[in-house]
Parts: structure tokens; sequence; C-alpha cells
């Protein structure tokens, strides 16, 4: 199977708000080899989400009346999103960061998980979230320079309550249910959202968190960014189901597939799971379909693993077009708006750059300042001889 | 003053850390209604609640990510995993949040929690529950890992690993679990993490150690006192990481000798490290090579041979006795 079968439709597929269309359990086989329902796990119970279709129409009935103005945030953020995408690759290319993960395409996934989110609320991102955590309050010369590989990028802005995102697929996702389970202690009507792919969807920590939120009923949204690909492997690879958001029900956890290139379905789904979890019902799983348009990484050539035809009916779903549609019919949005915003956004994106330029700077002798409140002896003792080397070779 | 075995003096200690800060609280398999496998945690969810003595779903890598949640939050979570060959499975988290997160958030999010298992041999338990590893948290930049050899520095020690700013791995000797009863005092009691004791005095040879080889370390001292006239300085290590350097070197450049004991493998194990620091800086006082008797490189044997496995009392004496006549 193709990646691109497992996404909703346009028009969407038939919700299934009736328990009625539940599959029935197929009576017990009455052979004694044909124990086991070998039948293919219908996703039939879960809920698939489309608002705003890839035309830029809202579905009849469906308008959830966000204003103007919180369709420009939206929009603007997106926007933002995938200028920092374009720079950081240009950068990349260039000699002036290191590895970078694009994130073009997935800008509805991005904004609108983080979207309902207040400050006292806590977002553990994937390393993909960027456009998140810009919409968070990480000063964009900030995550240049953590891609930059400056120590100071990965340590959480002022003010801003967030995980740095983990390098270990999935690994973010046990600590993220943690803080959940800290919050509903405190009595607090926080969440946590906590963001990972396809991929992590295959890793022990996740299943084990899902688990161990549920049982806690912890203020948490798991947000899967199901993008088609690991790497070079396609969903079909990694998992047998056709939508990962089955694997929610297994763990008694309220799970959800979302259109992940619709903001609107994002932000209305976000919305309804923060609101669970602020009130004390506990975790949802929100799996968002979305495409990995580009590259895995700058590391990456995906013409070695995918053929390119893949990804052109996803060009159709742009997210920021599909929004813009919707913007300009309902006045939200006029003739050249678009235009500026994006040179708008490009602008902000230089500042940055160009701050990161400024204050950059590698502080060798800090490596060994945060691993510990106080440092071993022994530790001091190997920091003296390091110190001892850079003197030796003239380095500040 | 108490008479109390290492179970029920971890227990105060759990006790009196819940009742005196509001951000304790405790998490692992079976240890809210069932009190912990070895009941370390006996009575403790009835007295402080199930919020805050918690029976977690069995899943290791689960319990250990969640904790680290937690003191990212501001609690000071207490996790137990059941015996340490099962921190295998929470190998991932350990390492890749508990011990980092401080130093990948540039200090935004100390790590205060501590990891307690049951470690070492002679319980006659099946396979992976015998487990003595406390090399890989040694090895693992941003852990401190504890180990306790009696009832009253068990108490002391799990209040300091509690309090501490820093992730703790705290090993507890299971074989020392039950098997004497020490004087803790009343009142509240910490020692200070990453110093050892030495807890008894000589001028010929040192023996270093941690944990349940501490007993047959005192009583070979006792025998190599009275029956060849050999003077033991002993060292107990308390903390492996980090490892209270300048009390070891001080003590073998007084005695040139020196033999660490302990049940963990050799190859790369806390004895490797002390050979080495103590070859760094006590060479010119070395009259016999540093000598170390431990677990073999070897999965650990099964209960009808793990004896034999073991450092005993007599391999410490005979060990003592080399080392007495190199020359």
């Amino acid at each position: 199977m193709a990646a691109d079968q497992f996404i909703p439709t346009d028009p969407p597929e038939e919700h299934t708000d009736d328990a009625a269309q539940v599959p029935p359990i197929p009576a017990a086989p009455r052979t004694p080899t044909g124990c086991f329902n070998t039948r293919a796990i219908d996703p039939g119970r879960i809920e698939c989400l489309q608002i705003l279709n890839a035309s830029g129409h809202i579905e009849q009935g469906m308008d959830p009346g966000f204003s103007d103005e919180t369709l420009k945030d939206v929009h603007r953020a997106m926007v933002l999103s995938r200028a920092f995408d374009a720079r950081m690759l240009t950068m990349q290319r260039q000699g002036e960061m290191g590895t970078f993960a694009p994130n073009v395409g997935q800008e509805a996934c991005m904004i609108g998980q983080v979207w309902p989110l207040t400050k006292d609320d806590w977002f553990a991102p994937s390393y993909r979230s960027f456009g998140a955590q810009i919409a968070r309050g990480w000063p964009m010369d900030h995550l240049m320079k953590l891609w930059a590989g400056y120590h100071e990028g990965f340590a959480p802005p002022p003010g801003v309550n967030d995980y740095p995102f983990s390098i270990v697929i999935g690994s973010q996702v046990p600590p993220a249910v943690g803080t959940a389970m800290a919050m509903r202690r405190a009595g607090r009507s926080e969440c946590v959202v906590v963001n990972f792919g396809d991929g992590a969807f295959s890793q022990g920590a996740v299943a084990e968190s899902l688990n161990f939120a549920a049982v806690d009923k912890a203020p948490v949204v798991f947000v899967c960014e199901n993008n088609g690909w690991a790497i070079s492997t396609p969903l079909h690879k990694q998992t047998e189901v056709d939508a990962l958001a089955v694997r929610g029900l297994g763990y008694g956890v309220p799970s959800i597939r979302v259109d992940g290139n619709d903001i609107l379905a994002m932000m209305v789904a976000m919305r309804d799971a923060c609101d669970r979890a602020r009130s004390g019902e506990g975790p949802t799983l929100i799996e968002a379909v979305t495409f990995r348009m580009s590259l895995h990484t700058t590391a990456d050539d995906p013409t070695v693993y995918r053929d390119e035809a893949h990804v052109d009916p996803w060009r159709k779903r742009c997210p920021i077009a599909r929004l813009e549609t919707l913007m300009m019919k309902q006045g939200a949005m006029a003739e050249g708006d678009g235009e500026a915003i994006r040179a708008e956004c490009d602008q902000l994106v230089l500042a940055a750059r160009d701050t990161f330029r400024a204050e950059a700077a590698a502080k060798p002798r800090e490596v060994f300042d945060h691993l510990y409140a106080s440092m071993p002896e022994s530790l001091a003792r190997q920091q003296d001889e390091y110190f001892k080397r850079l003197d030796r070779k003239g380095i500040e | 003053m108490a008479q109390l075995t290492m179970v029920e003096a971890l227990n105060l200690a759990l006790d009196e850390a819940l009742r005196e800060d509001e951000r304790v609280c405790l998490m692992g398999q079976d240890i809210g209604v069932n009190g912990g496998v070895f009941r370390v945690t006996k009575d403790l969810q009835a007295r402080h609640g199930a919020d805050r003595v918690m029976d977690t779903p069995l899943a290791e890598c689960g319990i250990i990510g969640t904790a680290v949640g937690m003191a990212v939050y501001g609690m000071r979570p207490v996790a137990e995993i059941q015996f340490s060959g099962f921190t295998m499975q929470a190998f991932d988290q350990i390492e890749q949040n508990m011990a980092r997160l401080r130093n990948r958030t540039q200090g935004r999010y100390p790590i205060s929690m501590v990891m307690r298992t049951p470690f070492g041999g002679g319980i006659r338990a099946v396979e992976h529950h015998s487990e003595s590893r406390e090399a890989y948290w040694a090895h693992t930049p941003g852990l401190k890992c504890v180990i306790p050899s009696g009832p009253r520095n068990a108490r002391a020690l799990l209040r300091a690993s509690i309090e501490c700013d820093d992730p703790v791995v705290f090993y507890e000797p299971k074989a020392v679990y039950r098997a004497f009863r020490e004087e803790v005092p009343e009142s509240p009691e910490t020692m200070e993490l990453g110093k050892a004791d030495v807890f008894r005095t000589g001028a010929d040879i040192t023996l270093i150690s941690y944990g349940a080889m501490i007993r047959p370390v005192r009583e070979a001292a006792d025998d190599l006192a009275d029956e060849y006239g050999i003077d033991c300085e002993c060292i107990d290590l308390l903390t492996v990481s980090p490892i209270d350097t300048t009390t070891l070197v001080e003590s073998v450049r007084k005695t040139g000798r020196c033999i660490i004991v302990h049940e963990g493998h050799r190859s790369c194990g806390i004895g490797a490290e002390v050979a080495a620091r103590i070859t760094e800086d006590a060479f010119e006082h070395l009259v016999a090579p540093v000598r170390r008797l431990t677990g073999f490189d070897i999965p650990f044997p099964y209960f009808q041979v793990e004896q034999h496995a073991l450092p005993e009392t007599d391999d410490i004496i005979a060990a003592a006795r080399d080392a007495m006549n190199w020359d």
C-alpha cells in the first residue's frame, strides 16, 4: 500500500459517529485450529475529522466559527514556520547549519497542535516541531543556535515551559506523561501536548506512555504526526494497521484521526482534547495524517527510496494554500495579503539569522557546567585537565 | 534508638521523606497495597495515599520516564525498580533523560529523583534477579550511584539521595535487607553523598568494597589480624559514582597495598576504576599490584552454584596474604 492511501480522502469519508457502524465481533470460530481472528483490524471505531477540505471549503454544518483574527494568527504562524524551514535549508546548504529536519507541508499539524495551549501548559516537541516551538515562544535565533550545534539552543528560553526536543525517537513521550501526572497531582488545570511521529509509534516507550497516561488519567494530549515516512521506511512497513489511532483504543485512550493538513480540524481536535485534559477526563490520542514533502533531514536523499510521484498528490493538499482559499472567501484576507505576509515572515527570519550570526559563540569552557547541581571532585579534576588542554591550544 | 533491618530503615527513610516534603512521591510495581516485593514500602500507601505512593503498570521504561517528567515539574519522585536486572528495560529513559535532561537544558530542569533497586546475589533467586551492574551507572555522566551497606547508612543515604538535586541510582544490596539489625537513631539522619567511610584503620593493606561485600571484608580483616597479624584498613565506598578518590588514595599511600572487592563483573567495573585512580595518584607508594576480587565476566550463575562466584571471606584472606607476600 502506498502511504497516501492512508490519508482521509477528499471529500472526507463518512464519519463513524454512529455506534451501529462498529463492525460486529465475528462469532467465535468453531474449528479447533481456527481460534484466532485473522481479519485485519478495522479502524471503524476511529472517527476521522476533516473540516476544511483540500479545495478550501468548509464541510457543511462544520464551521467552527473561528474569528478572522484567529485565522490570521494561525495563518501567519504557518507561513513563518515555512519561511524558517526554507531559510534553514539554505543555511544548511551554505554550511552555516548542522543537519536539519525540514517540516514543509506539515504546518497545519505544527501550529494546530499548540494553538490551544497557554503559557502554563507544556509542549514536548519532536525534532521536526520547530514551527510549533516558534509559536510557543522559542526565538528563531535560539532555534538556529540549537541546529547549529550551540549548547544554549536546547535550553528552553525563559518563560517557556516546554521540553527541548528529543533526538532519540519517542524518548520525549514518557517524561511528557510524567509532567502531566505531576500536574494532576498539583490540582492544576494545565495540560501537556506531546508530539511524535509514525516511526516513533513503533517504540515501546510510546506504548508504555499511553498506558501510564490512561491509568493515571493524566492531562496529556498525544499527537502522532503521521507523515508517512520514517526516513526511508514507509508506514506500511512500520505497521500492519491502517490507522495508527486504533492503538489508543487498546489503552482506553479516546483517539481520533485528523486530517493533519487541515488547520481547522487540528485546532478543533486539539481544543477539545486539551479541554478534556484540563477537566480531568484524561488523555487523548490524535493521529494527524500528513505527509513528509521533503527530506528526512539534510543528510537524506529520498530519491533513493521513494518515487517522487508519491509526493505530487500532496502538493494539492498544501495546508497554507487551503487556509488562504478560505480566508479569501471569508474576507479575512485580500488579494496580495498572502505575498505581504510571506515577505514579512521572510524578513523576520532574516533578522533572526542576523541575530544568530551576531550572538552565536562557541563556549568550550562551559561543557562541564550543567551536568550536576554541584560538580563532583573527580569531574572537577577532569575539567582542570581539559582547561589546561584548551590553554595549551590557545582556546578561550 | 531502634534496632532495625535495612528494609525497615529504608521504610523509615521513605516515610520521613513523604512526611517532611510534599514534593516527594513513590512509584513502582507492587509498592502500594503490597508494600513492595521486599516490603520496603510497607504501609506507606495507606499512610500517604495512592497518588503519592503509586502502584504503576508493569513497565520499567514508563516508570523511569514518567518519574523524570514529574521531576521536571518540581516533584521529587523515588521510583522503585523491582530488581536491578529489570533496570535494563528502563535504560532508554535513564540514559536519554534521567541522566541528561539537566545538561541538555543548561540546568533549567534539574532532575531530582531517585531510582531505588535491589541488586546483588546470594538470595537464591532466578536469573536476572542477582545482577550487580553499578558500573553502568558509574559510566553514565549525569548520574550518581549510592550503595549502602547496613541499616543505619541505608536510612541516612536514602534521605540524602532524595534531597540531592541530581538523579541518584540507589542500589540496595538485597542480601543485606534482612541479614542483621543495627541501631538506627530516631531523629532523622543524613550522610554526605560521595564520601567513603574508613570503617577500620590499619597500616598494612587497604581493603575497598561496598554493599553486601562489606560483611566478608569486615570478617576477613578480623581474621587477618587475629590469625596472621595483618593490619587491614577497610573502606566502604558508599557512593560508587562519584568515587571518593581522595580517601582511597590517602589510605593506599599509607598502606602501599590494595584489594578491591565487589560482586559486579571485573572488566571495566568499579574495581578497574579504583585501580586506575590509585595507579595515577599513589603509584610511587605501591608495594604490590592492586588486586581485584570481583564477580567474573560471566552472567551471574544460577543459585545452586552462585556462592562459588561471589567473593567470600576466605578468598579475601587469601588475596590479602598474597599481597603481603609480594616482593
